[in-house]
């Protein structure tokens, strides 16, 4: 009897089916939906969260790095377009192919044709076919100590040298390493998106009403949910590192005083870069899983570099939870701002939102939204 | 005082000497224009191109391929390589040893994608290095801005990538000359097709790239789809390089409309395609219609950007490398023997340009600029890869076959993304050049400004 079985159950078996259908390959799969005022807002809230992960972990990186080396990081952009290179790079190995040349078959230009076979499909078979599909998450291993060597190199052998220098020369040099970095990766890569795709069991949507409960009008991308969990885990795991870790505690401390916690013969320096390392590792695991919803090219840190360097100001300078808090407000709000209802009211309202939201934060709270006293205030 | 008498004998002989004069072949006296000068007339033994492409932004893959097209093309012109497209092409006036006797030569610039950096570009290549024809780009919002310059300048733009309909349109000029097709004959060719894939019944939701070639491929495809019967439920405009369009996919869902037209290209094509797909909309339903995905302008280089993302769906094409006629296998043919891949569309008309530019100063007999226009206006030709082509003078725009594509779904290689549908007849594109306004302005000839 269906009385008898709870809703969330029903809803929960439908969503199942729905989705066992979509995942079973079996095209094609069309699902009749309407869409309802709140459940386009559910959609633009979900669109923000989404968004708001994003700039909240490039504005965390930011913020970490100002809050401890004082330096203003124009560079940051470039790491998450690096970490995102570590997925493209980590995909070409993975797909690496051996090439014969058939006389027998002929290119339309005449020259013999070229046969590729996928080595790491023919060495590892059906395990090598796994590790193809589901290559964006596993570069998340190959990304961590790549991009926390990146970092470490990066503020050993540039940053360090600006420290006592003015934060003009600070932005200057960090976005002249921003343009080189970016013109490499063009060179190798070329300039045009390179996609990556999702691992296929989370390329299609889910049935976001349903697991609420709500019926089945808000689909939603897998990996875009996937991706908004994974930014909470990223910044979890750093506050969770800031706050319960005797190194964490050094750092904060240093963040604070700097000179006295070198007085207790305490290398915070070294910590620093530590610190930085991290902040470029932060970066780059939201370059590296940022890939299938953004085809990256050369030019992805820049796009983003501007963005966070706003929610960084609207969080409040130095400020980690202000950087996180005023990431997703930013995102939220760029998201509702795109709605046509609201651009029938002030069109281009979705271009301007944010720098709008800027100025009138600055303006009633010159700090941000969490920022301390002290910090760039001189 | 003299008296000037006519008799019958002096009759005849200035008959005579006139007669003669007006029979004169022409080849005798097209050296007049000798005397006269426009901008960079060459002097010593080369004659400069300018080839205007981007090497950086968005879009310098797509430069890149018309930089070697434009190399390959001088090649040919000046005897090197197979002569390629040359040899199928219906105008025999050059020989392969440059262009009247003087060997081509080449500087490029770097447009960046952005229309003033294009200016700057093309100002230098003209001023500095002497540039006599300035070539390339991939917007249309560079082209315009090039155009505009070259008309001042006095030197004749050959334009590449360009597909507004203001190009040849409201900022047409007398010294820009557009081969490419426009978002007009997108939209014309595009239509009928969509209709009977997929019905007259349809509404339609249009996402434009917020610029002078978003509006007007946004205009011509409500035009021809609602001439079908399609009824346009909402166009919605989108800040270029936008990146991610989740925020503006998501009200498609909720607006009723089963078909949506992305009016993108390039970086935002590839982006807004792929989120759209991610979104569901390939497997979405509404009112019992299977939800549809158009893109109007395709480019090969862009479709390798989207993957998986392009397969199954409708746009159209200037040209593709797999086209099966003469003058297209020629030119594949020494483009793969000399860079080992299948030329772009972008590579086809930069190569078609230059030649066609090369030509109609071989014709006219002179690097004098008027003269070269008037050479290139109303001149029909064949053999370059897109059948029967006429550069229409009225409004320097080519009127040739249009090319509706669509996604393959088991393409061989990164190549082979691309599927010709139907080839639309030029008869079927062509416009009257009043619809687009415009004035193609003066074509006295000028020394450089």
């Amino acid at each position: 009897m269906r009385g008898c079985i709870p809703a969330a159950t029903l809803v929960s078996v439908n969503a199942h089916r729905v989705l066992s259908r979509i995942k079973s390959g079996r095209e094609p799969v069309r699902l009749a939906t309407r869409v309802t005022a709140m459940d386009a807002i559910i959609l633009q809230i979900l669109n923000g969260l989404d968004k708001g992960g994003a700039y909240a972990l490039i504005a965390l990186g930011l913020t970490l790095v100002f809050g401890t080396l004082g330096v203003v990081n124009f560079a940051h952009g470039a790491l998450f377009m690096l970490g995102a290179f570590c997925a493209v790079t980590f995909n070409k190995l993975l797909t690496l192919e051996k090439v014969t040349v058939d006389p027998t078959q002929l290119t339309p230009w005449g020259t013999p044709a070229e046969i590729k076979t996928s080595l790491v499909e023919a060495w590892l078979g059906e395990f090598g076919k796994v590790l193809v599909n589901y290559s964006v998450p596993v570069s998340i291993i190959a990304a961590i100590p790549v991009m926390l060597i990146i970092g470490i190199v990066m503020e050993r052998g540039l940053i360090r040298h600006f420290y006592k220098r003015p934060h003009a020369d600070q932005i200057l040099v960090t976005f002249g390493l921003a343009i080189v970095i970016q013109e490499i990766i063009k060179h190798f890569y070329g300039a045009n998106p390179i996609p990556q795709a999702a691992p296929a069991a989370f390329s299609g949507t889910a049935q976001v009403g349903m697991l609420l409960g709500m019926g089945d009008a808000i689909p939603y991308p897998w990996w875009r949910l996937i991706y908004l969990f994974f930014s909470l885990a990223v910044i979890g795991l750093v506050f969770a590192f800031l706050q319960f870790t005797t190194y964490g505690m050094v750092v904060r401390a240093g963040m604070r005083d700097r000179e006295t916690v070198g007085l207790l013969g305490i290398d915070i320096e070294r910590r620093f870069t530590v610190v930085f390392g991290i902040a470029a590792v932060v970066a780059g695991l939201a370059g590296v899983m940022y890939t299938p919803v953004l085809p990256p090219d050369y030019h992805m840190g820049m796009d983003f570099l501007v963005l966070s360097f706003v929610v960084v100001v609207v969080g409040g300078m130095g400020s980690l939870g202000g950087a996180v808090a005023a990431g997703f407000l930013l995102g939220i709000l760029q998201s509702f701002a795109s709605m046509n209802e609201i651009k029938s009211i002030i069109p281009g309202i979705d271009q301007i939102i944010i720098y709008l939201v800027a100025v009138v934060i600055l303006l009633t709270m010159p700090r941000g939204l969490m920022g301390r006293k002290g910090v760039m205030e001189d | 005082m003299s008296k000037l008498i006519i008799n019958r004998r002096g009759l005849l002989k200035a008959g005579a000497v006139g007669g003669l004069a007006l029979s004169t072949p022409m080849h005798f006296i097209r050296g007049a224009y000798a005397a006269d000068q426009s901008c960079n007339m060459p002097t010593g033994a080369n004659v400069v191109f300018g080839f205007n492409v981007p090497l950086s932004g968005p879009y310098a893959d797509e430069g890149a391929d018309e930089l070697k097209a434009y190399q390959l093309a001088v090649k040919h012109l000046n005897g090197e390589g197979d002569g390629g497209m040359l040899s199928t092409f219906s105008s025999k006036a050059l020989k392969g040893n440059g262009i009247l006797g003087k060997k081509v030569t080449f500087v490029s610039g770097d447009t960046q994608t952005k229309a003033d950096a294009a200016r700057d570009s093309a100002k230098r290549m003209i001023e500095k290095e002497k540039a006599i024809m300035i070539t390339g780009g991939s917007s249309s919002a560079e082209a315009v801005a090039v155009q505009s310059l070259c008309q001042d300048m006095g030197v004749i733009f050959m334009s590449c990538l360009t597909h507004s309909n203001d190009t040849t349109g409201k900022d047409k000029k007398r010294y820009g000359f557009r081969h490419f097709f426009n978002a007009y004959m997108s939209g014309v060719a595009l239509g009928p097709v969509l209709a009977e894939a997929y019905g007259k019944d349809r509404k339609a939701y249009h996402l434009t790239a917020d610029y002078t070639w978003g509006w007007t491929q946004e205009e011509s495809m409500k035009k021809s789809t609602e001439a079908q019967g399609w009824k346009t439920v909402n166009a919605v405009r989108t800040p270029l390089g936008a990146g991610d369009f989740s925020q503006y996919l998501t009200p498609v869902l909720s607006s009723g409309a089963d078909v949506l037209i992305l009016n993108h290209y390039g970086k935002d094509m590839v982006n807004s395609l792929t989120q759209a797909v991610q979104f569901g909309m390939r497997q979405k339903q509404v009112g019992g219609k299977n939800f549809e995905i158009v893109v109007p302008l395709f480019s090969e280089l862009m479709a390798q950007g989207a993957g998986e993302a392009i397969k199954g769906i409708y746009g159209t094409a200037n040209w593709d490398w797999k086209l099966d006629n003469a003058g297209t296998k020629a030119f594949v043919k020494s483009f793969g023997k000399e860079y080992g891949t299948p030329p772009s569309q972008a590579a086809q008309t930069a190569y078609a340009q230059a030649i066609l530019y090369a030509d109609a100063c071989e014709r006219a007999g002179t690097f004098f600029a008027p003269a070269v226009i008037k050479a290139l206006e109303d001149f029909q030709f064949d053999g370059l890869g897109n059948g029967k082509t006429l550069y229409r003078g009225s409004d320097h725009q080519c009127f040739k076959d249009v090319l509706v594509v669509q996604g393959k779904e088991k393409p061989k290689d990164k190549f082979d993304l691309l599927e010709v549908k139907k080839i639309v007849p030029a008869k079927d594109v062509t416009y009257d050049p009043a619809i687009f306004g415009g004035d193609l302005g003066p074509a006295d000839a000028k020394t450089c400004g």
